[in-house]
């Protein structure tokens, strides 16, 4: 369906936005998405996720730089790249006062696929996110975890190559979210598409992403797979606690091979450590060797959460949303948990 | 673009799709569908039928008290029936006619119009609050079917509300003239599709950017009946004030309005007034259509 070839589906140079001439949303932003990769795209509020989002789905238009999707420039070949790519907005934008399936159609009929392929390709969708015996329904019944699945099944109506998944999660409970990352696994795998995801949910995240990009006012801060972030941040977390808290095993204990740093307060010792698990067995041998008693032990591996609060900040932001943002985000936390009107 | 893309073909797809999406909201909710159906008539039956002013004079009985002897009954009554002739005539020559229910029924289709293609800024700003103007756009759909859906769905209302405004305006005996036929009313309808299809394109340009409700309804509620006034809806032209009618003559409602009259209600239909009727709401519809189109290529996408 696509034309490229190089390996990417999305290709970002120096996108950047600036509203009112003054206010950089997007700063010369830079980074690629490989060929049926999950990407992840973090940020607190009014780091530019959005903004960059809507820029690459040809909503918003660059300031400056560019990108390319799915081998098309954004700015030369808007027509292009909207063919090749699926949104899931954060927002429901299923209109309430029509059927699942009339909105699953609509969605075809904005792409103008041909009536006899659009309603087989419906079908189909509304099976694999069990939303057939709904169809018929208005969509103001329905739960929140309905109405997602109903946006991901309109999302890829016309089978996009690159899938843009905008908060997929917001507002739902655990399970409902845990249900549609099922779902959009079971896409994935059915489809086989690239999938860009934003998402406040860093366990979710971590789970699911290839490789995340981390961007905080306007500028990639990090990029790289989950594994690499947490690694990254210095190794697992070692607590040891002595029975006798007069001694000083500080020494005994940074011997031991792949520990990077201990910390000492009272009797318990913190200790940064490589391969958590292999290191761990090692200090405990070499604290005993030496004759003393280790009565607490525990390991933490570093979690994205980590790696999120190192690169931007424990400081809680102000929100920096527009009226209009905000607005959205009521409806649809109201419509997630209430469904209802 | 290129050959071997599977989808849009067509550069007007989706259009009807969206249309339809908005007019289903309509009619599929009875509710909302009957409101607005109800609106026009209370208008037209409460308002045409309490200004009726074509019997003031034949419903009050006259004396003369400087007059002796008074007349008598007789007299009285024949003093009324001469008022009431005379007011007839003058109806006639103001009018055009010499009913004012019918006068004023075909200018409440004018009013319909208006007051349907005026909602049509406020969906948009709600598409864009809601998000589905987002995702929309992030679809090849064209930028302007987007605009035109809501065009269409505006005057496609309108059309359907015009004929049933006018369906009971018959059935409450609307007076039509000697050169009235049914398929005059076909030309009816071509005038409100012009005037709802200008007047919509304007109200969408207007609100193309804004995302608040709060400022459409300003715009609709200083609007609305300042339109109505300045245009011969209500009242003929002829009896306005100069610089009333200057603006009377620049408002298309005045057109459209006057269109209809003389294809239901005037003997003899003017063909030549029609005709400039006709020229000034083509214009009208083709100039701010391009407009807004225009505008929608620039400013629907931020």
């Amino acid at each position: 369906m696509t034309e490229t070839g190089t390996g990417d589906a999305l290709v970002v140079n120096e996108l950047t936005r600036i509203f009112n001439k003054h206010l950089v949303a997007v700063d010369h932003v830079s980074f690629r998405v490989k060929e049926g990769e999950i990407f992840g795209f973090l940020g607190p509020n009014g780091a530019g996720k959005t903004t960059t989002i809507n820029m690459l789905i040809t909503v918003l238009r660059p300031t400056d730089g560019g990108a390319t999707v799915c081998g098309y420039d954004i700015a030369k070949k808007p027509s292009e790249v909207r063919n090749c790519i699926g949104v899931v907005p954060q927002e429901y934008t299923a209109d309430e006062d029509l059927t699942g399936w009339e909105n699953i159609l609509l969605c075809a009929d904005l792409y103008g696929i041909p009536r006899d392929a659009s309603v087989k390709r419906a079908e189909e969708l509304l099976e694999l996110v069990e939303l057939t015996k709904f169809k018929d329904k208005q969509v103001a019944t329905y739960s929140g975890g309905m109405r997602r699945r109903l946006e991901l099944a309109c999302g890829l109506i016309n089978r996009p190559h690159l899938f843009f998944l905008d908060e997929p999660t917001l507002g739902l409970d655990v399970q409902t979210r845990a249900a549609t990352w099922n779902y959009i696994k079971l896409l994935k795998k059915e489809y086989g598409m690239t999938i860009f995801l934003t998402t406040h949910y860093l366990e979710e995240a971590d789970m699911l992403c290839d490789r995340v990009a981390i961007i905080d006012h306007g500028k990639i801060v990090i990029i790289g797979t989950p594994e690499a972030l947490k690694e990254g941040l210095g190794g697992d977390i070692m607590t040891v606690s002595l029975k006798d808290g007069n001694v000083d095993i500080s020494d005994i204990i940074k011997r031991v091979p792949r520990v990077k740093e201990v910390k000492k307060q009272d009797s318990t010792y913190r200790v940064k450590v490589e391969d958590g698990e292999e290191t761990a067995p090692a200090v405990l041998d070499a604290i005993r060797a030496e004759g003393h008693k280790v009565t607490r032990l525990s390991l933490t591996k570093p979690t994205l959460d980590e790696v999120y609060l190192e690169y931007t900040g424990k400081s809680m932001r102000e929100e920096e949303e527009s009226k209009e943002a905000a607005f959205r985000q009521r409806v649809t936390m109201r419509r997630a948990r209430g469904g209802g009107r | 673009m290129t050959s071997n893309r599977q989808n849009s073909r067509n550069p007007l797809h989706g259009l009807w799709a969206l249309t339809n999406r908005e007019l289903k909201k309509w009619y599929k909710n009875p509710y909302l569908l009957i409101l607005s159906i109800i609106q026009p008539l209370i208008w037209m039956g409460l308002f045409g039928r309490s200004m009726n002013i074509t019997e003031i004079f034949t419903k009050t009985p006259i004396t003369i008290p400087q007059l002796n002897p008074p007349l008598t009954l007789t007299q009285q009554i024949q003093l009324g029936r001469a008022l009431s002739n005379a007011t007839t005539q003058v109806f006639l020559q103001t009018f055009g006619t010499s009913d004012y229910f019918s006068f004023m029924a075909v200018g409440i289709v004018s009013f319909v119009t208006l007051f349907t293609t005026m909602f049509s800024g406020m969906s948009i700003v709600w598409d864009r609050r809601l998000g589905f103007l987002n995702k929309a756009l992030s679809t090849p759909v064209a930028r302007g079917a987007i605009l035109m859906s809501k065009v269409f769905n505006a005057v496609i209302r309108s059309i359907i509300q015009a004929a049933i405004v006018l369906g009971f305006a018959f059935a409450l005996g609307l007076q039509v003239g000697a050169d009235f036929t049914p398929l005059n009313l076909l030309g009816v309808f071509a005038a409100v599709f012009l005037i709802g299809m200008g007047l919509s394109s304007i109200f969408i340009a207007i609100a193309i950017r804004s995302t608040r409700i709060e400022t459409q309804m300003a715009v609709m509620n200083l609007l609305n009946l300042p339109l109505l006034f300045t245009s011969n809806a209500l009242m003929p032209t002829s009896v306005m004030p100069d610089w009333l009618q200057l603006v009377a003559k620049i408002n298309p409602i005045t057109y459209a309005t006057d269109a209809a009259r003389q294809l239901i209600l005037y003997t003899p239909m003017d063909m030549q007034q029609l005709v400039i009727d006709f020229a000034f709401l083509g214009a009208f519809a083709a100039i701010f259509s391009t407009v807004g189109i225009l505008l929608s290529w620039r400013y629907l996408s931020r």
